[in-house]
C-alpha cells in the first residue's frame, strides 16, 4: 500500500522507506518557531540542557507577536529574553516589533516554510503551514528545547483523513466557511491524533489565504496537521520568495486512510460558530438575532490581504454602527503597507473602525479588545472557548471577513447580502 | 513518584487550555504564580480548594486549544498529582509528558468516578481504583518510548543523558 502525503514526509525526514501510522519515528525538523509566550519558557528549559549553541541559528524563528507591543511590564520582560535569547544564538529569523507580524501570517509571506517539510512551533496554530504542502504542528515550550537543541524531534505517524471538497462555491462562502464548515460536521476532537489532508476540486482552485485559513483551524478538530498538496497556486506563491530549496510530496494513489469525506460544497452556507466551541458552527440563515458590541477582523486565521480586501468591499461608504466597535488588525507589516496603498485603511477609518498594528491581541483576549462581562464579539479569530477574548461571562462568535464587516454595520450577526 | 492517592475534582468534554489557565495571566511563566489561576474559569476558587496529591479526572479532549505549557504546568503546581480522562488533546498529552504530569487515558475510570471520590492510581501499572466504590479501572499503557521520557524525570532530562551518551 502507498503513503499519505504527511506519512511520505515523516519517513522522508526520519530516513525511512515507510512508515505506518502508530510508529513512532525520530524525525528531522527544518523549521522551529516560538513566540513571546512560549519562547520564554522553552529557553528556560534550553538552558538546563547545558550546551550553548542551538542546532541552527537560521532555522529557528522568532516572533514577538502575542502580547506585542508589549502590553505590560510583565509582558515586556518575557519579550526581552526571547530578544535577548535571539542575539545571544545570532538567531537570524527574529522579527522585531516594526518588522513583525502575526507569526503564521509572516513566516509564510517571508517564504520560511516550504512544501515537504517539517515544521514545529510552540504555537497550536502552527498547522497554517500545511496549505503549502509541509508537515506543519504545534508542541510545547519543552519540546521547542529539546529541538532546539537536537534539530529532530518524535512524532507518532498519524492516520490521515481526507477532505474531499466538490462543487461551486456560494457568494461570500470563503476558506473559513469551509473549515467552521468541516469542524462542525466532525467535532472538536474529530480528528484528534490524525492528520487532515484537504482535497478536491474546490481546493485546487482556492486562494493561498483561503487555504492558509483552512489548514490554521485544523487544530480546532483536533488535528496534528491540515496538509494541502502543493500546486501552481503554491508554487506561483512561492515564486521569489523561497528561502531554502525544497520538494513537495504527494500521497500515493493507493494510499490508505483512515477515512474518506466529501462535501458538496454548493450546500455550505457562510458559517458562524457560537460559543463556546468552534464545533458550534451553523449556517448564517440560521443565526437569528445577535446583537454585537465588538467585531474583530484580523488574527492568523484571517488578517491576510485578501481577508482586508473582502471586508473593505463591504465597508466602502458605509459607518460601523454606533453600539459597536470594529478593530481591523492586517497580519504584517507587508499586508498593512499593501492594504494602506489600495486604500483599504482609508476605507476602516472612513466607516470609523479603528486599525491596529500586527498583533495576535485580542484573539487570545491579551489586549487590543478584551471584552467586559457580558460583551459580545464576533471575530474572523478562531476560537470562542469560554474567557478567551476577556472576561469569562463574555461571548465569541467566529465567522469569515465578510459577514463580520456587514455585521459591525448592522450592529447584529448578519450576511454580507443584507448590506451590499 | 508511581503512586498516587487523592480526592477526585470532576469536569467535563473539551476542558480547553484557556480554562486551565487563561491567557490574561501568561506574562508569566513561573509555575508557582500559574498554579493560582488554575481553572479559575471554571472554578474561581479552585487552587483554594485543591489539596497537594489531589487527581483531576474529566471527560474527552482535554487540554484541547492552545500548545501553552503554561496548562500542565499549572495543573501540577496546584498540587494535582495525576489527570485521568478519556482522551487527551495531542500538544497537551506531549506537554505533560514532557514536563512530568502524570496523565492517564481511561475512559471507563473518566465515566464513573464522581467528584470528591478518594482515587488511588498505581502509575506504572496502569491501575487506578476508586477506593469510595471499590471500582478497579485499567489505563492504557504509555507506549516503551514515552516511558523512557517519564523514568528519565522528563523530556529535558530525557536529552540530557542523550547527549552524554553521544559523547
Amino acid at each position: 500500500m502507498g503513503m499519505t502525503v504527511v506519512e511520505k514526509i515523516l519517513a522522508n525526514h526520519g530516513e525511512k522507506e515507510t512508515v505506518e501510522p502508530g510508529e513512532l519515528v525520530k524525525a528531522r525538523v527544518d523549521l522551529i518557531l516560538g513566540n513571546d509566550i512560549t519562547a520564554p519558557v522553552a529557553i528556560r528549559e534550553f538552558k538546563k540542557i547545558g550546551i550553548k549553541k542551538v542546532f541552527d541559528p537560521e532555522r529557528v524563528v522568532l516572533v514577538p507577536d502575542h502580547f506585542t507591543p508589549n502590553k505590560d511590564i510583565a509582558s515586556a520582560e518575557q519579550a526581552k529574553i526571547m530578544k535577548e535569547f535571539a542575539r545571544e544564538q545570532e538567531i537570524t529569523n527574529y522579527f522585531e516589533v516594526g518588522r513583525m507580524g502575526i507569526e503564521h501570517a509572516l513566516l509564510p509571506e517571508r517564504g520560511l516554510t516550504l512544501p515537504g517539510e517539517i515544521i514545529i512551533g510552540a504555537d497550536s496554530h502552527t498547522c497554517t503551514y500545511g496549505a503549502l504542502g509541509a508537515l506543519a504542528t504545534g508542541i510545547g515550550s519543552t519540546d521547542m528545547a529539546a529541538a532546539m537543541a537536537l534539530g529532530e524531534t518524535w512524532f507518532k505517524v498519524p492516520s490521515t483523513i481526507k477532505f474531499v471538497y466538490r462543487g461551486e462555491l456560494n457568494q461570500w462562502v470563503s476558506g473559513k466557511d469551509l473549515i467552521l464548515f468541516t469542524i462542525g460536521e466532525i467535532g472538536v476532537d474529530g480528528a484528534l491524533y490524525q492528520a487532515m489532508e484537504f482535497t478536491g476540486p474546490v481546493i485546487r482552485k482556492l486562494s493561498m489565504d483561503s487555504r492558509l485559513t483552512m489548514s490554521n483551524m485544523a487544530i480546532e478538530a483536533g488535528a496534528k496537521a491540515g496538509i494541502i498538496e502543493p500546486d501552481e497556486i503554491t508554487y506561483a506563491y512561492l515564486e521569489g520568495r523561497a528561502q531554502r530549496n525544497y520538494r513537495g510530496m504527494f500521497s500515493d494513489g493507493d494510499a490508505g486512510y483512515s477515512q474518506i469525506i466529501e462535501y458538496d460544497v454548493g450546500e455550505i452556507e457562510p458559517q458562524v460558530a457560537f460559543p463556546h466551541l468552534p464545533e458550534n458552527s451553523r449556517g448564517i440563515k440560521d443565526v437569528g438575532e445577535v446583537p454585537l458590541d465588538q467585531v474583530v477582523i484580523g488574527s492568523c486565521t484571517n488578517g491576510r490581504l485578501e481577508d482586508l480586501r473582502i471586508a473593505a468591499r463591504i465597508l466602502e461608504g458605509k459607518k460601523v454602527h454606533p453600539r459597536v466597535r470594529l478593530i481591523v488588525i492586517p497580519g504584517t507589516q507587508k499586508i498593512y503597507q499593501q492594504a494602506l496603498k489600495e486604500g483599504l485603511i482609508d476605507i476602516f477609518i472612513e466607516a470609523e473602525g479603528a486599525v491596529s498594528t500586527p498583533t495576535c491581541g485580542p484573539c487570545l483576549g491579551g489586549h487590543m479588545g478584551v471584552l467586559a462581562k457580558g460583551e459580545r464579539s464576533l471575530a474572523t479569530t478562531n476560537r470562542n472557548f469560554v474567557g478567551r477574548m476577556g472576561h469569562p461571562e463574555s461571548e465569541v462568535y467566529l465567522c469569515n471577513p465578510a459577514v463580520a464587516a456587514a455585521s459591525a454595520v448592522t450592529g447584529q450577526i448578519s450576511s454580507p447580502e443584507e448590506v451590499s | 513518584m508511581a503512586e498516587m492517592k487523592g480526592k477526585a475534582w470532576k469536569f467535563g468534554d473539551d476542558i480547553d487550555t484557556d480554562v486551565i489557565i487563561p491567557a490574561r495571566y501568561l506574562s508569566t511563566s513561573e509555575p508557582e504564580e500559574l498554579a493560582k489561576y488554575c481553572m479559575v474559569d471554571a472554578d474561581p476558587h479552585f487552587f483554594n480548594k485543591v489539596n497537594k496529591g489531589d487527581i483531576m479526572v474529566a471527560r474527552k479532549n482535554f487540554g484541547c486549544g492552545s500548545s501553552r505549557e503554561h496548562a500542565p504546568l499549572s495543573i501540577k503546581a496546584a498540587g494535582v498529582s495525576c489527570v485521568i480522562a478519556d482522551s487527551f488533546a495531542r500538544i497537551f498529552y506531549r506537554n505533560s509528558i514532557n514536563i512530568g504530569l502524570p496523565i492517564l487515558e481511561c475512559a471507563d475510570a473518566a465515566e464513573k468516578i464522581s467528584q470528591g471520590d478518594t482515587v488511588f492510581v498505581d502509575l506504572k501499572k496502569g491501575v487506578i481504583k476508586n477506593e469510595t466504590t471499590g471500582e478497579t479501572f485499567y489505563a492504557s499503557p504509555f507506549p516503551e518510548f514515552m516511558q523512557e521520557i517519564i523514568d528519565a524525570g522528563g523530556l529535558i532530562d530525557y536529552v540530557k543523558k542523550k547527549l552524554i551518551e553521544e559523547k
